[in-house]
Formats: structure tokens, C-alpha cells, sequence
């Protein structure tokens, strides 16, 4: 009972967070005023400023300029986001986009830590049931179940976790 | 006085050779109880008074760079590089870590001195600090090769000697960065300590778990550093970058972020091992990849691998970076395979869900952060290297990824300290973790009531969608933490009938660890909250002529007047604008831009009003070209404030976690004892 309890918290969890997951990935912007500012903050300056174009601070950076201008050109002429920042890459190569793409070979870069996270989320769950399964498989042979030894047992546990700590 | 150094960094190699040779054989000799012509002791204390001696040596050497530079000694092409006669004092001692070559000292210093007290302090375990000793030696071996084959700071310049220097980095003459790359590079190289000491440990198969009560300390310090250096860091890159912000997921951020991640995830599971006499294995390979993550955010720095703001020069000891890496990497690998039957766990766990298994959890977190990091940093080169085609990963990339796990962790943070050791019941899991739901939502609620919108026109708007999640688990964490001080106080005002505020400051004097880190959990609550601020920034950027006015959220900001000064140093323009709330004048901003005289290059000196809701950040971007009229940039940035708070309350953490518990004894001196025992929950269990 308590084991099957002990499952469903942990199920909900897991809901909750592929829930999570999968608002995080459909975010995103629609209105014309949010896409340039979206996709200005997707793309970087090319003035060799290391910045993204939309927080290039140089008075006078003739790149971040023509790259706001040609941007404002795209999404006038009704381009969806993808034709625009591959007409940046196009133009000023991979490395004006601030992020990889999810084409190709840049999609590992996204894969990899959701890939990893999740490998090891499973390890470890799959770790401690372990370890818990076999101290409960010891604790039952061990079948300790007089009053007397329960009673120094709890005693025992009481003191030990009392050592401190965090 | 060159020369002076020179010698001093060739002397102090040879004492940290001597020192890793012969306290490498000294050991060697204890361990196989082979006979030897002079006792393996003695052996071992020359070798140790040799490491004081080389800490004396590249003191001797700090010394001189630093001699030269307020000697305006031009012959040396470092301080002909990275000084001028004009730079006020306090920078001159920059010029020591502002170029490569004088960094690399700062660090062969600091490790010097790390050696020093720790060879100091030998005689709390002569053997154990006798390994650790040797290995420092062998990472300092290392340094002052460098400084003495590759990269020399004491080079003498070809040509005849110039009048005047080139001058100190602009970016590096502010007040911040007189303390913030000491304090990086003390976080750094602090972590070789601990390093050290694990390595010994398994070398020598120490038995129990000393060692790592002797390195808390130790770790406790430089992770302390090491917060600091990045924090400090941080605001650095606000108050002197002039974008409004103040992490930009920079490789060099990163590369000193990654280590804090692993320190962190340290400093958690070494609680098991001492506690539990577990994860034994998997401490040791923490401490190890730590000090490895250090090593690789040197090497990031100077090699030139990854394009930065931060990098030095490309030269050519990434090579021996590298090298270094592969052969710590190798020692580290070998000892392990050699001892780690060593490393058995005493215990295993008994549920998946306890304080054992969010520790486990925290732990995944943490690496899993500190992979998605060093992958984010790495990934260009890969992608050259495998397509041939360079891309940049930024932001963007580690918003989507990287926050979705700070946000997890956040909410382990608040868990971990709710479950008890070993098990839990339901009954208990409803019981603490009610109040914190009720305040998650409650939350949730305020922020939609007050205007937090996490979608916008049909999609999700991600920075607001993360602030909500941000502010209602801070909120859920903070009334967790609380509650768990609540608690304890509770029982010690029954028990004693002190108020709560009292009970409280006993409650963490019994267990100024635990207690210290719940205060620094808080401090990283605070943190979180600033940070989400950033999601609702606002700024207005226009040309103001004199009497033009600009206005953003309840300011009004009339330029007043644009000028032009200069000293020695610099030339400088400001603009002056008085801000108005209200019809009503408050203050004065003068943001300025500086032209250094030395070096040519300008730099931004942002005007910042700070109050605890927000930053009125006012930027004077120069004059239009076209208009000859001042351009201003002013942002309104919510809550940052929080963040530095957060960062001193984790420090007032750190330092109540370092103070001793009252013991047993003097705790009983202090707290009649009218009733019964205490509760489990003031011990360090709850059930």
C-alpha cells in the first residue's frame, strides 16, 4: 500500500514535469512588435562585440544597425521566423545565430542535456530502488521482531541521527 | 629588479621539485618500510620546509612584479603592457593579474600560500598532510614551469625602453576589479587543496572519514571565494559593461561557473559520506572533476579555444594546460582503479524518498547543469570539428536548457530539507510540505492578480512564464526553510521559555552547519527572486538635447547639462540628468564615457540608482555623430538589488556554517534541562 503510494507520488512528479517540459518548448512569440524583439535577442551582432543584436550597445555599430534594419525588412515582407534567421545565416554565416538550430548536426547540442538529464534521472532512480530492495531483502531475513530489540533499535536510530549535520 | 624575480621563480621551482621528489620518496620509503640512508621522516620534513621555503621564493616574486609596476619599470614588457605612470595606485596592483603572465604568478602565489598554512598546520595528521603537501608541490611544479619556460613575467622588452606604458585595460580600472579576480583565483585555487587532500586520502587508503572533516574548512572557504569572485563578477559586467545586464553565458563565465556547480554538489554529497559513510567513490571523483573544471577554465581563458570578452592572448600554453590535465587526470585514474576497494560504501539507502536520495537528486542537478555548461561551451568546437562549421551558442540556448534545471533544483532545494534521514511516511511528507504548497500558490495567484502574464498574445512568453515559476518556488522554499527554523525554535521556547528570536539564535548554535546552510539556501531563495526580475526589464533609448526629458516607469530624466573633463588618466563626457518621480526632483545621474589617454580605448561608466524594486540604469552612449547631442539609454531593471543581497546572506550562511556547534556539554550549560530530551527535529531528523 504504501509502496504503491510511494509510485504514484512519484508518477505525478514525472507528469508534472513533462508537462513542464513541454510548455517550456512551445515557447514562443506571435505579434510582429514580439517577433522582432524575439528574434533580435536569437541573433548576434556582428561587429565582433560578442553580443546579442538586440542588446549591442555601441554608439554607431554600423553592424547591429543593418542587421536591425534588414530584420525589420524581413518581417515586413511577412517571412516566417525560420526563412529569417536562415537568411542571417545565409548571409553572415552560422555564427550570427545566438543558438544552434534544431537541424542537423546542431540538433545534439539540444538532445545531449535532455538525453544526459534523463539518463542519469533514470540511473539514479533505477540505483536507490536497487539498494532499497536489497536493505529490505536483508531486513527480512534479519526478521528482528522482538519488543525488546525494536525498542534498542529505535533507541539506536534515535541517537544516531542526532550527530548533527545538515 | 627583473632580474631579482627571475631568480626567485627559478629558486622556487627548484624548492617545489625538491618537495614533490623527495616527499614522493619519503612516502614511498613509509609505505614499502624499505631501509634508506636517511629515516623516510626526516626525508619527509625537509620536504615539507622546502614547500615554506618556494612559498617564500614566489612571494619573493609577487613582490618584484609588483615593485616594478609602481616603479614604472618599462624594461619589463609586462608592466610595459599593462601599466602607465598615470594609473592611480589601487589599479597598479591590477596590473599583477591583468595580463597573462601575472596572473599565472597571482596563482602560483595563492597556491604558495594555501601550501604554507597548510604545511603550517601538519601536525593535526603528519602523513595525511604529507601527502597532500607533495601533491600541492606537484600542481606548483607545474605553475612556476610555466612562469619560468612559457610565459615569463619578468621578460625583459626588446628595443629601447619606452617612456610610457600602454596602460591597464579599461574594463579593469574599476573598484570591483581590484578584489574580483583575487577572489576568482582564491575560489580556483583553493579547490587544489581539497583536491589534494582526497587524492592523499587515496593514496594512502586513510581510514574513516578525517579527511574530510579536516578539508570542510577548506572547501567551505573557497567555495566561499569563489561565489564571491563570481558574484562580484557579475556586477562588474553590470556597472562597467553598460548592457543592462550582468551574466551573458561568456565561455569565461562559464569556465568559472562549472567548478562552482561541482564544488556545490561537493559539499552536499560529503554530508552522506560523513553521515552515512557513503557515496564514497563518487566524493572523490567530485573533487577530482572539480579541480579538473578549474584547470579547464584557465585553459579556456589563455588558449584562445573559445572566441571571449575575457580571453587572453592566444598563446601557447594551452599546450601545457593540456598536458597537465591529461597527466592529473591520469594520476587520478590510476590511483582509484589501485584503491577502490577502498571506497566501499558502509551503507545503502532505504527509500527513494528521503534526505539520502535528495541529496542523490541534488547531486543529479548539479552535474546535470554543470554538463549542459561545459556542453554549451564546448559545442563550437565540436561542431567545427565534426562539420566543419563554427556556430555560437548563447543565451538563447542556455535559457532554454540551463533554467528549466536551475528552476528543478530550486525545488530540490526546498524538498531535500523537509524529508527526514533514511524514510518517510505519507503522513509526515503531508504535514511539512503542506504550508509550503499552500504559499506556492498563493504565489501563483498574487503574481497573475498583480500582472505577471506567462503568455502573450496565445503563446507562452518564456521569461515571464519562467519569473512565475521562479517567484512561487522561492516563495514555496522560503516558507520551507522557515517553517524548519519555526520548528526547532518552537521546541526550545517550550523547553527554556525564551522568545523565538532567542530560541532561534540557539536553535542554529547547535548546529551552525545545518542551520548555516539553510541561511544560505535562503540567500540563493533571494537570488532567484532578483534574477527573475530581469524578465520584466524595460528600457528607452533617445537622443536628449539639453531640457529634453526621457521618460521610463515612474522617472522622468531631463538632461541638465553634457560636459567634459579629463585628468591624467583619462578624458571623460557626461551627461547630467535630473530625475524626477512625481513632478518632484530626487537626485542627480552622471553617466559618463571615459577615453583612457595611455591605451586610446573608451569605456562606459553606467550611472546606477538602486532601490529595492528596481535599478534606474542610465547609460551615456556617446554623442550622434550627426547631431552632436547626447544619447542616453535608460533601464529600468526590477529586483537586482535582490541578488547582491542574496550574495551577502549566503556569505553570513557561510560564516555561521564555519563557527563550531555549541557541543553537547556547553549546550546543556546554556538550556536548563526542565524537561525531556530534545525533539529529533533539533537533532538533525524529524521523525
Amino acid at each position: 500500500m504504501r509502496n504503491s503510494l510511494h509510485m504514484g507520488f512519484w508518477i505525478k512528479g514525472a507528469q508534472a514535469l513533462a508537462l513542464a517540459a513541454a510548455v517550456c518548448f512551445s515557447l514562443g512569440a506571435t505579434d510582429t512588435g514580439s517577433r522582432y524583439n524575439d528574434l533580435n535577442h536569437r541573433l548576434m551582432c556582428t561587429c565582433g562585440c560578442a553580443q546579442i543584436l538586440g542588446e549591442c550597445n555601441h554608439v554607431g555599430c554600423t553592424s547591429s544597425k543593418q542587421e536591425l534594419d534588414e530584420l525589420r525588412t524581413y518581417l515586413a515582407a511577412g517571412m516566417n521566423d525560420q526563412d529569417i534567421l536562415g537568411k542571417f545565416a545565409a548571409k553572415y554565416g552560422a555564427t550570427v545565430l545566438a543558438a544552434p538550430t534544431t537541424q542537423g548536426f546542431d540538433l545534439v547540442a539540444w538532445i545531449a542535456p535532455f538525453a544526459v538529464f534523463a539518463a542519469a534521472l533514470l540511473g539514479t532512480i533505477l540505483l536507490v530502488r536497487r539498494w532499497t530492495v536489497g536493505k529490505k531483502e536483508a531486513a527480512a531475513q534479519a526478521q528482528i521482531s522482538d519488543p525488546a530489540t525494536k525498542a534498542l533499535r529505535e533507541q539506536i536510530r534515535r541517537e544516531t541521527g542526532a550527530d548533527g549535520g545538515y | 629588479m627583473a632580474a631579482f624575480g627571475s631568480l626567485s621563480l627559478l629558486i622556487a621551482l627548484a624548492l617545489a621539485a625538491y618537495n614533490l621528489l623527495a616527499g614522493a620518496v619519503a612516502l614511498r620509503l613509509l609505505a614499502t618500510g624499505q631501509p634508506a640512508p636517511i629515516s623516510p621522516e626526516r626525508l619527509a620534513d625537509t620536504a615539507r620546509r622546502a614547500g615554506i621555503a618556494g612559498f617564500v621564493a614566489v612571494s619573493a616574486a609577487a613582490f618584484a612584479l609588483i615593485w616594478s609596476v609602481f616603479a614604472d619599470d618599462f624594461s619589463i614588457t609586462y608592466i610595459m603592457e599593462h601599466s602607465n605612470r598615470a594609473l592611480p595606485a589601487a589599479y597598479k596592483f591590477s596590473a599583477l593579474w591583468s595580463g597573462q603572465e601575472g596572473s599565472l604568478l597571482l596563482w602560483a602565489w595563492l597556491l604558495g600560500i594555501y601550501g604554507f598554512v597548510l604545511r603550517l598546520t601538519h601536525k593535526r595528521d603528519v602523513k595525511l598532510y604529507a601527502y597532500a603537501g607533495v601533491i600541492m608541490a606537484g600542481i606548483q611544479v607545474f605553475f612556476l614551469a610555466v612562469l619560468n619556460f612559457a610565459a615569463p613575467p619578468f621578460a625583459l622588452f626588446r628595443g629601447a625602453v619606452p617612456e610610457d606604458g600602454n596602460g591597464l585595460n579599461p574594463l579593469l580600472q574599476y573598484p570591483e576589479m581590484v578584489i574580483h579576480p583575487p577572489m576568482l583565483y582564491l575560489g580556483y585555487v583553493g579547490f587544489s587543496v581539497p583536491f589534494a587532500f582526497a587524492l592523499g586520502a587515496l593514496m594512502m587508503r586513510y581510514p574513516g572519514e578525517k579527511w574530510i572533516k579536516i578539508t570542510r574548512i577548506w572547501t567551505l572557504v573557497t567555495w566561499l571565494f569563489l561565489t564571491f569572485g563570481i558574484f562580484l563578477g557579475m556586477h562588474w559586467a553590470y556597472a562597467v559593461l553598460g548592457w543592462g545586464g550582468y551574466w551573458g553565458w561568456d565561455p569565461v563565465e562559464n569556465a568559472s561557473f562549472m567548478p562552482w556547480l561541482t564544488g556545490t554538489a561537493f559539499l552536499h554529497s560529503v554530508m552522506m559520506q560523513e553521515k552515512k559513510g557513503m557515496m564514497k567513490s563518487w566524493n572523490v571523483w567530485l573533487i577530482f572533476s572539480t579541480f579538473l573544471l578549474t584547470m579547464l577554465g584557465t585553459l579556456l581563458t589563455r588558449a584562445g579555444l573559445v572566441s571571449s570578452v575575457h580571453a587572453f592572448a592566444q598563446s601557447t600554453i594551452g599546450t601545457w594546460f593540456v598536458t597537465f590535465m591529461i597527466v592529473v587526470l591520469a594520476v587520478c585514474i590510476f590511483t582509484y582503479v589501485l584503491n577502490r576497494s577502498h571506497l566501499k560504501s558502509d551503507q545503502q539507502l532505504e527509500s527513494l524518498v528521503s534526505r539520502e536520495s535528495s541529496f542523490l537528486f541534488n547531486n543529479l542537478v548539479l552535474l546535470t547543469a554543470c554538463f549542459v555548461i561545459l556542453w554549451g561551451t564546448l559545442f563550437p568546437i565540436l561542431s567545427e570539428y565534426v562539420v566543419g562549421n563554427k556556430v555560437t551558442v548563447g543565451a538563447p540556448f542556455y535559457n532554454r536548457v540551463a533554467v528549466p534545471i536551475g528552476l528543478f533544483l530550486l525545488f530540490l532545494t526546498g524538498v531535500g530539507p523537509l524529508l527526514p534521514w533514511r524514510n518517510t511516511s505519507l503522513k509526515s511528507i503531508k504535514r511539512n510540505f503542506v504550508l509550503p504548497t499552500v504559499m506556492l500558490w498563493a504565489t501563483v495567484i498574487v503574481c497573475l492578480a498583480v500582472g505577471v502574464r506567462p503568455w502573450k498574445d496565445g503563446a507562452v512568453d518564456q521569461g515571464s512564464f519562467y519569473a512565475l515559476i521562479g517567484f512561487a518556488l522561492s516563495a514555496a522554499v522560503f516558507t520551507a526553510i522557515l517553517s524548519e527554523f519555526l520548528r526547532g525554535a518552537g521546541v526550545i521556547s517550550k523547553q527554556t521559555g525564551r522568545n523565538i528570536f532567542s530560541s532561534i539564535y540557539l536553535l542554529t548554535r547547535r548546529n551552525t552547519r545545518r542551520y548555516g546552510g539553510y541561511i544560505i539556501h535562503i540567500g540563493v531563495v533571494i537570488i532567484v527572486i532578483g534574477l527573475a526580475g530581469a524578465a520584466f526589464n524595460r528600457s528607452q533609448e533617445q537622443e536628449l538635447a539639453l531640457h529634453d526629458k526621457l521618460a521610463i516607469g515612474p522617472y522622468v530624466l531631463e538632461n541638465v547639462g553634457f560636459t567634459e573633463d579629463s585628468n591624467l588618466n583619462y578624458n571623460s563626457e557626461y551627461a547630467q540628468l535630473d530625475v524626477y518621480k512625481g513632478g518632484k526632483k530626487l537626485f542627480q545621474m552622471t553617466p559618463e564615457k571615459r577615453v583612457y589617454l595611455a591605451s586610446g580605448q573608451p569605456q562606459t561608466m553606467v550611472a546606477i540608482h538602486s532601490v529595492p524594486g528596481w535599478d534606474l540604469y542610465v547609460v551615456y552612449e556617446g554623442t550622434n555623430p550627426d547631431t552632436q547631442q547626447p544619447i542616453i539609454k535608460a533601464y529600468l531593471n526590477p529586483l537586482v538589488g535582490w541578488i547582491w543581497a542574496g550574495v551577502a546572506l549566503i556569505f553570513f550562511g557561510t560564516v555561521v556554517a564555519l563557527v563550531p556547534s555549541l557541543s553537547p556539554a556547553t549546550a546543556a550549560l546554556r538550556v536548563p534541562a526542565r524537561t525531556a530530551p530534545a525533539e529529533p527535529a533539533l537533532k538533525g531528523g524529524h521523525e
